[in-house]
């Protein structure tokens, strides 16, 4: 494989299209089994849309349980994913023989805390571009202590990024920008979210892309995203990057009709702010893992959405809500430490960083979040966040309730399903797999 | 949701304050399960203990020696809950130190037939007190079902 200039060829191919003024679009795609993986990147390739392939690994390999996965292979248990350690090498290189190329890239996905056997099995294979980070990966999915997350995320960047000294550059996208899937306030999605680009580049890599997850509210969204991008220009100028939104990742309609409204609102909001790729969710999603047929579909239905969509528009004038708070947490907590290997620990015990009802242990979880009239999603109470109150700050003795929680947290469904529930029959699935996590 | 907060100011008024031990089966990692259901328990005029994601058997069992809950409440929701809820029942029921336990597991369990009386003979055959099977459309159904197992175990004990 080539390389040009900085830029890695996931990333190159990423340009190419927002040169042309195409969205880039990728599913969340992953089947255990090798022939079903290649059938479903050759199906996304051969879609004619402008689209990145997806390996997603299974949930025995995002706890690095490989001999689980292997076991479970062997003895024909469906998988959630791909088992890309569990599975030989050749064999993984056949499932990829052909498929992915300059105009067709393809990443990996994984959800692991721990990363490292994973990226060294993706370079083995000449895989380049993947995802994550060291809090993304950590406090929502593992117990692992994000003190351990951290030092096995560095150890697993300067491992990619090290293979630049062959002629390959290596890619990773920030998992930031989604942190529970829902009720996280935006500003902290896009702090975290530049914070892990930041981290990664503190580790040497020099192509990364900075996510957002739509939430519920597209004025809100929007700014978000040129927050996010406003961000990235002034922290990341020297360095290659772009910015990925991701299709709700919360609670999603129960019916079809609902989950195609949700995927087109992320459609447009992602044209609206000239973000460069979307990853899409199926109108399956509430209800188990989707074929590779919907899969495929979403991706129509989606570029068939960019095309039609209302333009870019430009980023509003001035200093944002969002961006002024997103400013002061990066502020707050490269101030903690000269790395952000020893500052993103740090920031989570001071409670500098607490994301909303999450359980893990290193995570306070003092602050509190809540939908609004308007559907934004707003702080409740802002704990320890280095934010004062004209930058929103609040603290509050009453709690939010359990109604309020199971109402906010059931927001889109809510307005979705019952809106356009005449609209088509609730979609047909099994329940074999549950709902997956998103990643 | 009114009349479930009635009911729990009544059974709060009687005096019942109840340690509940919340958590995930080992590889769920889903957590707002948890975090709902803390908050109803904790409504009903409870005290809950949430042990959070993917929790370990050796972990949850060190936490009920520990804690010593009136009630354990297991809640799974990513399709491996009847293979890892029944691993987890014969590693509590296994312990000698808590004999005794009441062990309640509830979500969705992912098998074709999941609510059906098969699978909740299998969880309770294996030493479960109550299995809570829960609808993608009607979570608050099982809820509803945990808050009147406890009202009768406590009319029970009275």
């Amino acid at each position: 494989m080539t390389t040009h200039g900085s830029q890695s060829q996931f990333s190159r191919f990423v340009s190419e299209q927002r040169r042309a003024g195409t969205l880039v679009l990728q599913p969340r795609m992953g089947f255990g089994d090798p022939a079903r993986m290649r059938r479903g990147l050759l199906a996304v390739r051969s879609a004619g849309l402008p689209a990145i392939g997806t390996v997603t690994l299974d949930s025995y390999t995002r706890h690095n349980a490989h001999d689980e996965a292997a076991a479970a292979l062997a003895s024909g248990v469906e998988l959630n994913g791909y088992p890309l350690v569990a599975i030989p090498l050749g064999r993984t290189a056949r499932m990829l023989e052909g498929v992915r190329c300059a105009e067709f890239p393809v990443q990996v996905r994984h959800g692991s805390a721990q990363p490292e056997q994973i990226f060294a099995t993706m370079l083995a294979l000449g895989l380049d571009a993947s995802e994550g980070g060291p809090v993304s990966y950590c406090l929502p999915y593992s117990r692992i202590p994000l003190r351990v997350a951290t030092a096995a995320w560095a150890r697993a960047v300067r491992v990619l990024a090290d293979r630049r000294d062959r002629g390959m550059l290596c890619h990773l996208e920030s998992f930031g920008g989604c942190m529970l899937g829902q009720l996280c306030p935006p500003s902290l999605l896009v702090a975290l979210s530049v914070l892990e680009c930041l981290f990664f580049v503190e580790h040497g890599l020099g192509s990364v892309s900075a996510s957002y997850a739509q939430q519920t509210n597209a004025d809100q969204d929007a700014e978000a995203l040129w927050a996010l991008r406003r961000l990235c220009a002034e922290e990341l100028s020297t360095v290659d990057h772009h910015l990925v939104l991701y299709t709700y990742m919360g609670l999603y309609p129960a019916t079809r009709a609902g989950g195609r409204v949700l995927l087109s609102d992320s459609v447009r909001l992602a044209v609206r702010t000239g973000t460069e790729r979307l990853i899409v969710k199926t109108t399956a999603e509430a209800h188990r893992i989707p074929t590779i047929a919907e899969n495929v579909e979403a991706l129509r239905l989606a570029h068939e959405c960019a095309r039609t969509a209302p333009g870019p528009e430009p980023a509003p004038a001035g200093d944002t809500e969002v961006y002024l708070q997103a400013r002061a947490l990066v502020d707050a907590v490269r101030c903690l430490a000269p790395t952000l290997t020893e500052a993103l620990p740090l920031a989570f015990e001071r409670g500098l960083l607490d994301v909303p009802y999450c359980l893990h242990p290193d995570n306070r979880n003092d602050a509190r979040c809540v939908i609004d009239p308007d559907g934004r999603l707003v702080w409740w109470d802002t704990g320890r966040l280095p934010l004062p109150t004209a930058l929103g700050g609040r603290r509050r003795t009453e709690r939010v309730g359990a109604a309020r929680l199971l109402a906010d947290l059931t927001h889109h469904r809510r307005r979705l399903d019952h809106t356009t529930v005449s609209a088509g029959p609730r979609h047909a699935g099994n329940e074999r797999h549950g709902q997956r996590v998103p990643h | 949701m009114g009349k479930l907060e009635l009911e729990t100011r009544k059974h709060a008024a009687g005096g019942g304050r109840l340690k509940f031990l919340v958590s995930s089966v080992p590889t769920d990692s889903h957590t707002w399960n948890l975090v709902v259901l803390q908050l109803l328990i904790e409504e009903m005029g409870h005290q809950v203990v949430n042990l959070g994601a993917c929790v370990p058997v050796d972990l949850l069992l060190a936490a009920c020696r520990a804690e010593r809950p009136d009630y354990v409440v297991l809640s799974t929701v990513n399709g491996h809950g009847q293979a890892d809820g029944a691993r987890v029942i014969a590693a509590l029921r296994g312990d000698p130190a808590l004999a005794g336990l009441t062990v309640v597991i509830g979500g969705r369990f992912g098998t074709r037939g999941d609510a059906g009386p098969g699978l909740r003979r299998e969880l309770l055959a294996r030493g479960y007190d109550a299995v809570f099977p829960a609808d993608v459309d009607g979570p608050a159904r099982a809820v509803e079902q945990l808050r009147e197992f406890v009202e009768s175990r406590a009319a029970e004990a009275r």
